[in-house]
């Protein structure tokens, strides 16, 4: 099980950095994206799976229970992702806008200095 | 009553700053309240600094759930320094900011944007658990997202394109280090992890996930070889912004290192801080050579802030009391001085209308009180005593020369004659040299009386933080007294693990 999950994490960090490596503004967001839910699934993955149950008591039970750690963590890391992928696809298009390019090559105007 | 008080300087200003924002109409509001917030969010971290130091760590369990399993605040000498510091410069800030670009971005929302990512800052440095640092990160870096793209035009928002791309990235890194950490250790709680690494061992792991951190931290704080979104960003802004993300946001990545490398990942130092080592001593050069060629007062000195980055990772990474004692010092030094560098820059450019020093010139004539600003702050930036700059680099220096790091040691002392270097020469070309043939003379008088009356204004923040300067080259004793006093607590922490985890802390170490 694990395993299959290493592959899995493996595999969305493997086309998160090559989406990002891709010069195209659009694609290094959703390379960026992917890199986020590799790092969720990482957390997951490393906290151990279980098949226990929820979280859930109602106080002094004795049954085993899954840590709801992980879980709050990858929760709120999906909302922190939530909200960076809207402010950089609002970013991004604007930049896209302003320089008729969604090349990364072409963004050079920043680092030109004074001739 | 007490114990509470570490989450005013966070939660208090990210209140505030949603207070700001319903004052959008009222731009005069919106500045008065942003100055009640951080006078108020200061004067509670003077308080905090001062019971950290005189009765121990105070420690705030959220939730009062006990320490590794609910969140901490811990306000201790460290982090009650840095947010102190941080609180300071940012009112001097708020004070050229009153007089400048934020007149005309106040609607835009400069004001909520700033407390936001300062009250995100001032969480970074008090947090006492590694996964809300991850969140603290995200807080303080959504705020200067905004910051750095408000009202801009292409160059700025290309700027701020590459500043938050290679930011998200590195937050990514952190995430999965702090994931595999939890996996590893079962806890994010940085005392708990520190008490658990010292019983566990796992040498190959921490290392691994000490080079996660590394990435991850040394992104944020510009270190080499991950520095290159700096020069491109830094400079896009206006002053007000530019100056604050060169005192607050790559310190922020700093702390977080020393913060990390003394508590938890001290064990394979001979992995970690050699690495660190090597990597101060390059960030250092490159710093200061990318100063030197540069023609732009702002670029000038963003650049030199990855130098500077160099000197204090330089100080961890030698990890004993007078090299991190140092480093604290030449943190504080840099905050201070850097922000006025950048502020005097923001001021020349907008009297001259270019930042470029090679069309500037004359600025001596008709403007004699900015001219010497400029020159205190530059000689103190390059360390020449007795200002402020200097006692920071002694201590590193000769923190340096005790351990043997001879090539580090070097680097530092030729960067320093770089360093000014690139200082005298925007002096020579802005302020003392005449102003070039065929440049057309914008003498006093011959600006606009806005443009005037707004310089008048700005210069007394930059005076603010040349009067902290003097006062911290005045005070360098009792200050570096203290900063060794906190560097001791740093490299034996028993006095934090105990005030966070009880007694069961302090029997390690």
């Amino acid at each position: 099980m694990e395993f299959g999950f290493a592959i899995a994490i493996g595999g969305l960090y493997a086309a998160g950095f090559y989406m990002m490596l891709r010069r195209n503004i659009v694609k290094f967001i959703l390379g960026l994206s992917l890199l986020g839910h590799g790092a969720n699934l990482l957390i997951f993955t490393a906290a151990g799976l279980t098949r226990a149950n929820a979280p859930l008591t109602a106080g002094g039970s004795g049954t085993v229970m899954a840590d709801p750690v992980p879980q709050a963590l990858i929760l709120t890391a999906i909302v922190i992702g939530f909200g960076v992928t809207a402010y950089m696809l609002v970013l991004g298009g604007r930049v896209s806008q302003l320089s008729q390019a969604d090349d990364v090559d072409a963004l050079r105007e920043s680092e030109r200095g004074a001739e | 009553m007490m114990h509470l008080l570490p989450v005013y300087p966070v939660a208090g200003l990210i209140l505030w700053a949603a207070v700001s924002i319903t004052l959008h109409r009222y731009p005069l509001a919106q500045m008065a309240v942003t100055a009640l917030a951080l006078l108020s969010a200061w004067a509670v971290s003077l308080i905090l600094l001062y019971t950290a130091t005189f009765s121990g760590p105070i420690v705030l369990l959220v939730g009062n759930w006990p320490a590794p399993f609910g969140i901490t605040f811990v306000a201790d000498r460290l982090s009650g320094l840095m947010t102190v510091t941080a609180l300071t410069v940012s009112l001097c800030v708020w004070l050229y900011a009153a007089f400048s670009t934020a007149r005309e971005a106040t609607g835009q929302g400069f004001y909520p944007a700033m407390l936001a990512m300062i009250g995100g800052v001032c969480g970074a440095f008090l947090t006492g658990d590694l996964f809300n640092l991850y969140v603290w990160f995200e807080v303080l870096l959504m705020g200067s997202f905004v910051l750095i793209a408000l009202g801009g035009g292409r160059k700025q928002l290309e700027g701020a394109l590459k500043y938050v791309s290679v930011n998200l990235v590195s937050s990514a890194l952190f995430l999965a280090g702090a994931g595999i950490l939890y996996g590893a250790l079962g806890t994010l709680n940085m005392a708990d992890l520190a008490v658990k690494m010292h019983l566990q061992g796992m040498p190959m792991l921490s290392s691994a996930v000490a080079a996660l951190f590394l990435c991850a931290f040394g992104i944020k704080a510009a270190l080499f070889p991950f520095f290159f979104w700096l020069p491109a960003a830094y400079h896009t802004p206006p002053a007000a912004v530019n100056a604050l993300f060169g005192a607050l946001m790559t310190k922020v990545g700093v702390v977080a290192m020393i913060r990390v490398f003394t508590l938890i990942f001290n064990h394979e130092t001979e992995v970690t801080h050699t690495l660190l080592l090597i990597l101060a001593g390059v960030t250092i050069a490159v710093g200061a050579l990318g100063a030197y060629g540069q023609w732009e007062i702002r670029r000038i000195f963003s650049f030199s802030i990855i130098g500077q980055i160099g000197y204090i990772i330089m100080g961890l990474a030698l990890n004993t009391p007078l090299a991190l004692a140092g480093a604290l010092f030449f943190m504080i030094h840099n905050m201070i001085v850097k922000t006025a560098l950048l502020l005097t820059g923001g001021i020349a450019g907008k009297l001259m209308g270019t930042e470029d020093i090679r069309r500037c010139g004359g600025l001596y004539v008709g403007r004699p009180l900015l001219a010497y600003a400029y020159l205190l702050c530059a000689l103190s930036l390059a360390g020449v005593p007795p200002l402020s700059g200097f006692f920071g680099k002694l201590a590193l220096i000769r923190a340096g020369f005790d351990a043997g790091a001879w090539a580090v040691t070097a680097v530092a002392v030729a960067a320093s004659f770089l360093s000014l270097g690139y200082g005298m020469k925007v002096w020579m070309y802005a302020f003392w040299g005449p102003l070039p043939a065929g440049i057309p003379d914008t003498a006093p008088g011959m600006r606009s009386p806005s443009v005037e009356s707004s310089a008048r204004g700005m210069i007394w923040a930059v005076a603010a933080l040349i009067g902290l300067m003097l006062l911290l080259s005045v005070g360098a004793g009792p200050l570096m007294r203290f900063c060794l006093a906190t560097a001791e607590g740093l490299l034996d922490p028993r006095e934090y693990l105990q005030a966070v985890l009880g007694q069961g802390g302090g029997a390690l170490k």
